[in-house]
């Protein structure tokens, strides 16, 4: 996974290879970063708890679409219709037969590779922009379907949804979501790790290079289309569901455009083709708008802009990812390698010239 | 025929919006997903000047069209300039957030009710009876006239003056062209400065006829199936695709459910990308290009 480092750490065997973690130092952090993780909730006020969970809940989205872009190289402009899916196959399934989470989540599940198949067969004959447009149209059509059901059925302002529930333990406090989606994000982070490691994840990453040198190595380059777009949508909606659940509440307004372009935001500020820079987008993303409305309170302006709070987001949110396209490509990911490489290669500016060791 | 008038309405205001995505593509390889926020920054521009400039509606429209010319090419070279050369992903994104931002600033900057320009220009929307029993209000007539006038002196442009011959050579080769000695970004800063202005020109009237609020951005999104079904890099297919559009939508609409408006661009799109997805007039060879 990682490189290996200039410390003089050299791999001598396969299992070294395939560790997640391979040095004492990383495994001694991730245990420290797990504890964190673990206690935070019993420390963190409604509000940092609430942030939390919706962190969480981004990663799962974020990640699922990390694999098909960042990972995979296929442009989708229709993630949030897939949110919306995996979201109202969970409301239509409660509304209408009263199914437990634990049917409705697989079912959401299926719904979205299903629906990865169908946003997935353009991609076989198009690429980069037109496959793009392809998936904004399929959006649409998902948002409509949704708003049809919602307006026939007489729900037209949405549909609730009820907190699920084991036996007589129902999930409705902030601290127990918190286990919950923790659980749904690492799932889906190692998930993703894991798939990359595997043959098919290279196969994603080959045709991401470059698809005719990927086809002349053997790979079915349909095949990987087509499993990264399944993948990726599973997890999608499986991500809609939770959120449905989390807020308890479906409704077509939710899915805008707007969330699709927040998630694209998610993968390009963290940081093209790594999963730690979804995480790291992820977090950015979520805690931005809070973060103005912090600064706003803090220059003294949020009484004279409190009407428009919302406008001054959209337009920072704008300027900020314009910046990263324009000067930081590589996202939050490229600033932390950098920094990585920095203290790595101290006190030289510069990595040796190739050659010499 | 009502509906003959209402096809023709339509197509003419897709056909005015999509020729901005054409212009940009064809030029630069471009997609520009900001041209909805482009038309409505146009639009708004055109109730500034008009509250600026009261009982001088020609000086405020001259003004304002004017101001979408200076826009766009300002977008080219504040922003898009630096694209050149990028991954097709990060252009368009680039354009996206743009577009995020641009909606940002306007709702700062004018607020969120809804405005008419056509009332604070002093003219009243009257309506024209053009035979058959169907009527055409004086804004879609206008529209329509509007639609013809920017794509005869668009082709006329292209075709005949020297900037127009460098802009196609520009979209046909860039590195040729580059070598020939056409400065590349003054080209595509044009290019810019010219969809800008007849979106520009397409938000005005339609907040001239509907009034002027944030929803305007959709029917940006909506005019462009019209410039991919034609052929994404040709001007004639964007009439033609504007026309299928705006005909499957108006006969939709009419005949199955009114909901459909938002889908039927979409759902034309998607059975033109699976059957044809270089559209009805565009180069094949487009498609591994991109």
């Amino acid at each position: 996974m990682t490189p290996p480092r200039a410390s003089g750490y050299f791999r001598t065997q396969y299992a070294q290879d395939f560790a997640l973690l391979d040095t004492r130092t990383q495994r001694a952090w991730m245990l420290l970063f797990a504890l964190a993780l673990a206690v935070y909730p019993f420390y963190a006020g409604p509000l940092a708890l609430d942030l939390a969970n919706q962190v969480l809940l981004g990663v799962v989205g974020a990640v699922a679409l990390m694999l098909l872009t960042g990972c995979a190289g296929q442009i989708s402009l229709g993630h949030a219709g897939l949110l919306a899916a995996g979201a109202f196959t969970a409301g239509i399934l409660f509304k209408e037969f009263g199914a437990p989470f634990w049917v409705t989540l697989p079912a959401s599940a299926l719904v979205g590779a299903l629906l990865g198949l169908v946003f997935g067969l353009p991609s076989l004959r198009l690429r980069g922009l037109y496959l793009a447009v392809s998936t904004l149209a399929l959006h649409f059509i998902v948002i409509h379907l949704g708003a049809e059901y919602e307006t026939k059925r007489g729900f037209s302002t949405g549909i609730l949804v009820d907190p699920p529930s084991v036996g007589r333990w129902v999930l409705v406090d902030a601290r127990g979501w918190y286990f919950v989606l923790l659980a749904f994000a690492c799932a889906a982070v190692l998930l993703s790790l894991n798939l990359l490691r595997t043959r098919t994840g290279r196969a994603w990453r080959a045709i991401h290079g470059r698809e005719a040198v990927a086809g002349a190595l053997g790979i079915s380059v349909q095949g990987a289309k087509l499993s990264a777009f399944v993948v990726s949508s599973a997890m999608t909606a499986v991500a809609g569901a939770l959120f449905a659940y989390f807020r308890g509440f479906v409704s077509v307004e939710a899915f805008s455009l707007f969330l699709t372009i927040q998630y694209v935001a998610m993968v390009i500020i963290g940081g093209m083709g790594s999963i730690l820079g979804a995480v790291l987008g992820t977090v950015f993303v979520i805690l931005f708008p809070y973060t103005i409305e912090w600064l706003m309170q803090a220059a003294g302006l949020a009484e004279r802009l409190s009407g428009v709070v919302f406008a001054v987001n959209y337009s920072a949110f704008g300027l900020v990812m314009i910046l990263f396209l324009v000067f930081e490509p590589q996202g939050l990911v490229g600033i932390w390698r950098r920094t990585q490489a920095w203290f790595l290669l101290w006190p030289f500016r510069h990595r040796p010239l190739a050659g010499s060791k | 025929m009502q509906l003959a008038v209402n096809v023709a309405v339509l197509a003419s205001l897709y056909a005015l919006i999509a020729c901005g995505y054409v212009l940009i593509y064809r030029v630069s390889r471009v997609l520009s997903l900001a041209h909805g926020e482009l038309m409505m920054l146009g639009a708004y521009g055109l109730f500034a000047t008009a509250s600026f400039f009261p009982g001088h509606p020609v000086l405020a429209i001259g003004v304002a069209a004017a101001l979408a010319l200076a826009v766009g090419v300002l977008v080219y070279l504040a922003l898009m300039w630096r694209m050149t050369g990028e991954s097709v992903l990060a252009a368009v994104l680039a354009t996206i957030a743009l577009g995020i931002l641009l909606r940002g600033l306007i709702i700062l900057v004018f607020g969120t009710q809804t405005r008419h320009p056509l009332e604070a220009l002093g003219f009243a929307n009257g309506s024209i009876a053009v035979g058959g029993g169907a009527r055409i209000s004086t804004v879609g007539l206008v529209l329509v006239l509007t639609c013809a006038a920017s794509y005869a002196a668009l082709f006329a442009f292209l075709r005949l003056s020297r900037w127009g011959i460098r802009m196609r050579a520009a979209g046909q080769n860039p590195l040729l062209a580059a070598q020939r000695g056409i400065g590349l970004h003054g080209v595509y800063a044009i290019a810019w400065g010219l969809a800008t202005f007849t979106g520009g020109m397409a938000g005005m009237l339609i907040a001239c006829d509907a009034g002027l609020e944030g929803t305007m951005v959709v029917l940006g999104l909506k005019a462009f199936p019209a410039a991919l079904v034609g052929g994404l890099d040709s001007l004639a297919g964007a009439l033609i695709g504007a026309l299928v559009i705006a005909a499957a939508e108006v006969l939709m609409v009419h005949h199955v459910d009114p909901l459909l408006s938002d889908v039927v661009p979409f759902l034309v799109l998607l059975v033109m990308l699976i059957v044809r997805p270089w559209g009805l007039f565009g180069s094949r060879e487009e498609l591994d290009r991109v």
